[in-house]
């Protein structure tokens, strides 16, 4: 049987499964955001990032061959973990405190678990138009980190194909596939895929904030 | 004996009131700790300190002054919760320009009475954009938390009063 080995540890991998998937099979963990299991990986955040045989890749696209020697836990790719989650807190505007989301989220999750104290960098405080026009889900796009899975479980589960990713770099952001651009005038339901799989709190249901106390919340 | 400092700049004093909320702890750190300015003590100027507690992000130039002089004063200078440490709640009028804050808040708000933007010479001019204490001068140690629970007060000043770099265990790191 073919095997990689996970930080020194000797793991068998079947033909077409990737890095992550070999990984999560053999219950190693490996951060990451935008990958889902049942999901077309993409690699868009990047926290997955491994290195492989001396090079950096992320590990939910990177196939898995005989023989590789994958680094996962060691200082340096912690270092690379905390710059992208950085990166990806200051390219946004992340107010956990008034984020219904906060506790359950998976970016803030991540934080947590690389031991994030501070930004580092200077916050870009960027300007983004809400969408409240749907009286059961509400879009905030402060908080879209660009992952698509709301994209891809529309498209492929829901079969409504109500998201997409427009614009490159600084200028991405989540558009609404209706011609006035809108929420309200898709047919997204609060109960499809869409909604639920959202990692961090920028599709929300409406009239259910805050509703888990502290301390009892999936990630507290 | 180690001299403290502490501020509240732009946040809420919730801060200064998990610090409190260690309770009985807060006896132990008496004992070795002198306060210098500080909201507790009602101190209105800063001395030499060996650590500066910075709560607050910076939203006017009043707020930008005091944090320099902190630098300047205090050997380690820390910044606690979530406003000094991303802005926080006050940088949400960050979305926003200084004339719609202004307009909203003393113009055309609800319940306005003798709608007039204030502009006593006593009160300190506005920053255009509420920021990071981090953004302004050198931070040595960072507390999150929207406050930062009492423990991770007393891990911090644990570690400091020993010399030690704190370390937050994973249960004490929260942003809300
Ligand atoms: S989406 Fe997550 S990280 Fe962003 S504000 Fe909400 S809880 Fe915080
Ligand atoms: S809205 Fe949520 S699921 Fe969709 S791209 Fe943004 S973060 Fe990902």
């Amino acid at each position: 049987m073919k095997t990689v080995s996970l930080d020194g540890a000797v793991v068998p991998f079947a033909e077409g499964q990737t890095v992550m998937e070999c990984a999560l099979a053999a219950n190693i963990s490996i951060p990451h955001l935008c990958f889902l299991p049942g999901f077309l990986p993409h690699g868009s955040c990047r926290l997955c990032t491994v290195k492989i045989d001396g090079r950096l890749a992320s590990a939910c696209t990177q196939p898995a061959m005989a023989g590789q020697h994958v680094e996962i836990d060691t200082e340096e790719l912690r270092q690379v973990r905390l710059s992208l989650l950085r990166m990806l807190f200051v390219e946004g505007n992340h107010y956990c405190p008034a984020c219904e989301k906060s506790g359950s989220c998976r970016l803030q999750k991540a934080a947590y678990d690389e031991g994030m104290l501070d930004l580092h960098y200077r916050p870009w405080y960027p300007k983004r138009k809400m969408d409240a026009s749907h009286p059961d889900v509400l879009i905030d796009r402060d908080r879209c980190i660009f992952c698509e899975l709301c994209v891809k479980a529309s498209r492929d589960v829901d079969g409504k194909n109500i998201f997409g990713i427009s614009g490159r770099g600084i200028d991405t952001h989540l558009v609404v596939n209706s011609k006035s651009g809108l929420l309200a005038d898709t047919d997204i339901s609060a109960q499809d895929r869409a909604v639920e799989v959202c990692p961090v709190g920028a599709i929300l249901v409406k009239g259910r904030g805050f509703e888990i106390p502290i301390g009892k919340r999936l990630y507290d | 004996m180690i001299r403290l400092a502490t501020c509240s700049l732009a946040g809420c004093f919730g801060c200064h009131m998990s610090f409190l909320d260690m309770d009985e702890k807060f006896l132990g750190f008496v004992e070795r700790v002198e306060f210098d300015r500080s909201p507790f003590t009602d101190i209105k100027s800063i001395g030499k300190c060996d650590i500066g507690l910075v709560e607050g992000g910076l939203c006017n130039e009043e707020n930008l002054a005091v944090l320099k002089e902190f630098r300047e004063n205090c050997a380690i200078l820390v910044a606690v919760g979530a406003c000094a440490i991303n802005g926080g709640i006050p940088a949400m009028r960050n979305h926003f320009s200084m004339d719609e804050c202004l307009a909203e808040a003393y113009l055309d708000g609800i319940g306005i009475e003798n709608p007039q933007i204030p502009s006593d010479p006593e009160l300190p001019v506005l920053l255009q954009k509420v920021c990071p204490v981090h953004e302004a001068v050198r931070i040595d140690y960072f507390l999150p938390g929207c406050p930062p629970p009492a423990g991770a007060f007393e891990v911090l000043l644990e570690a400091l009063l020993k010399g030690e770099k704190p370390e937050l265990p994973r249960k004490l790191i929260h942003y809300d």
